[in-house]
């Protein structure tokens, strides 16, 4: 038997995995949560997925890792001033209602089968339109940025702003109705109820395109209400379908909060166009891995699943 | 006639004379935070009151197999230029673990009819029926072939060593990813490929510890566990804010 002293056995997952590849997997992660602002769910997913751990556990317990990296995240940006606590929590309003309608949605689809193949799709198609708009605008931002020298953003005016139930949200400097960052919340709420993320990546572009908030105040402000996402999503898994993994959570966790440290100092160096660009490439770079998944022929035809056992 | 006789004399005496007394190295396997697999070692000898019979060969089979579940064997195929599973067959039992250690070629020890009738060569451990596709055999064979992959199907051939006709003795690997539950351990010794005798015992395979604590808090108090976890999450999120804050100053 070959010696790998490294090991630690997970009761949940009932798998024996390396201490150090889930330290290292959980820093990158965090690192990408402090940086942009995304729980980084919808990497750290399929990565464990990829170690071996069973797709339930590797689901449910992600959000609970998510909820630490997020939590450390939010206290370097509440230190900053860069999060709007009003906007935050009008969008977990919006996120919790959502999430309540996204698990019978999800539910109702599991009764039809192929819910592997829409929440695919529906990464891929996510994916692939925020990425793209992400990349085209920020490009756009960075060259503008560089031909005039100067700042060249004006505060547009939306058709948002026209709405009723104005409220003043200081932080992001908005006088706007509190509708549709409601509605934002609500959307992002279902979709990562289905996608099984904290919506991160959807919430930010929405954030910055639909509600015409800064960047900077953007990723303290989604950090804050995925926390309450996750944590009402680990909870709901813990009580129904038992798959959360503590020893699982605990490695990843250490790794990711103290990555969510360094990644919200790297933030700090980089300017918000070139933040929205790399978080936009990355986004790409997933759904284009995802897509190749699903047009290649793979390797191994056929699959276990164990559920219902 | 007498050549019947002479078989079924053959075939009725060992029977009776020979039986298996046989021991493990461990009946019990604690799962430990660091449990990273474990090794067997299954001996044992024939007991018998008449002198040893030469010809045919004394042959010794051993299975190991873990707790069975159901299992879900899905198969993707190409559907409008994207790959997607659209075929499954629902296995009713697999085993989570199983291995077979022979002390010869498998077609030398064992015939197919003493194979079906104690279920003892990997595919005879399965147990799928009612499946609604054309080749259900080809779902076996890939559940099979992905669990042998991951060490959790082992089919090892003349690993059994036998001395003097009466003692035996093998090892099994048994993974680091292994299921809870009672493994049971059967020895068959065959003459001619008929099993002529048999013995079972069993390995307790249990989480201990910490292992144990959580998995039972988990699935005995789930709301409890789950605010554990998010207590620990927050801890773990201000404690590093803190850290930090503190080198930077």
């Amino acid at each position: 038997m070959p010696d790998r002293p490294m090991q630690v056995y997970l009761p949940i997952a009932e798998v024996s995995v390396n201490i150090f590849l889930l330290l290292g997997l959980g820093g990158i992660v965090g690192i990408l949560s402090g940086m942009f602002g995304v729980g980084g769910g919808f990497i750290l997913t399929p990565l464990l997925f990829f170690i071996g751990i069973p797709p339930a556990v590797a689901v449910a317990t992600q959000a609970n890792q998510i909820v630490a990296s997020s939590f450390s995240g939010v206290l370097a940006h509440l230190k900053r001033k860069t999060v709007d606590l009003r906007m935050g929590t009008v969008l977990l309003i919006g996120g919790l209602v959502g999430s309540a309608i996204g698990v019978r949605v999800f539910a109702l689809l599991r009764e039809l089968g192929q819910v592997d193949l829409l929440v695919q799709l529906s990464y891929v198609l996510f994916l692939g339109t925020i990425g793209l708009l992400m990349f085209i605008e920020s490009l756009n931002a960075i060259r503008k940025a560089k031909k005039s020298g100067g700042r060249t953003q004006r505060r547009k005016h939306y058709w948002v702003h026209n709405l009723p139930l104005k409220m003043k949200f200081r932080t992001s400097g908005l006088y706007i109705s509190v509708i549709p960052p409601l509605l934002v919340g609500l959307f992002v709420g279902v979709l990562a109820a289905i996608m099984g993320v904290g919506g991160g990546f959807v919430m930010l572009p929405a954030m910055i395109y639909l509600l015409g908030m800064p960047t900077k105040v953007v990723v303290g402000t989604s950090l804050f209400q995925i926390i309450f996402v996750t944590a009402f999503t680990t909870l709901l898994h813990a009580t129904t379908n038992y798959t959360v993994d503590m020893m699982l959570a605990l490695l990843l966790l250490i790794g990711g909060v103290v990555g969510a440290q360094v990644g919200a100092q790297i933030g700090l160096l980089l300017k918000a166009e070139q933040l929205r660009i790399l978080l936009a490439i990355m986004v790409l770079a997933v759904c284009g891995k995802i897509a190749l998944d699903l047009l290649i022929e793979p390797n191994e035809l056929y699959s276990l699943g164990t559920e219902g056992a | 006639m007498l050549r019947l006789a002479l078989l079924l004399a053959c075939l009725a005496l060992p029977v009776r004379a020979e039986e298996v007394v046989a021991g493990l190295s461990q009946s019990r396997i604690s799962i430990t935070a660091n449990f990273d697999g474990s090794e067997i070692l299954v001996f044992g000898a024939v007991k018998r009151q008449e002198p040893i019979i030469e010809e045919p060969p004394l042959e010794v089979v051993i299975t190991v197999s873990g707790p069975s579940r159901p299992v879900t064997v899905r198969r993707k195929s190409r559907t409008a230029l994207i790959w997607v599973n659209t075929e499954f067959v629902e296995v009713d039992a697999a085993p989570s673990f199983y291995a077979v250690a022979t002390s010869g070629p498998i077609e030398e020890v064992l015939r197919h009819t003493d194979d079906l009738r104690h279920a003892i060569t990997v595919p005879r451990a399965i147990r799928a029926v009612g499946a609604q596709v054309e080749d259900p055999t080809r779902f076996t064979e890939a559940l099979i072939r992905i669990r042998s992959g991951q060490g959790l199907y082992q089919f090892n051939e003349g690993t059994v060593d036998v001395t003097e006709q009466t003692l035996f003795d093998t090892s099994v690997v048994l993974p680091a990813n292994l299921v809870e539950g009672n493994y049971d351990v059967r020895i068959f010794l065959t003459r001619e490929g008929h099993v002529v005798s048999d013995y079972s015992t069993a390995i307790f395979v249990q989480k201990v510890g910490l292992e144990r604590f959580l998995f039972v808090l988990a699935h005995e108090r789930p709301l409890a566990y789950g605010i554990l976890s998010l207590v620990i999450a927050i801890a773990a999120g201000w404690g590093a804010s803190a850290a930090f804050r503190y080198l930077r100053t």
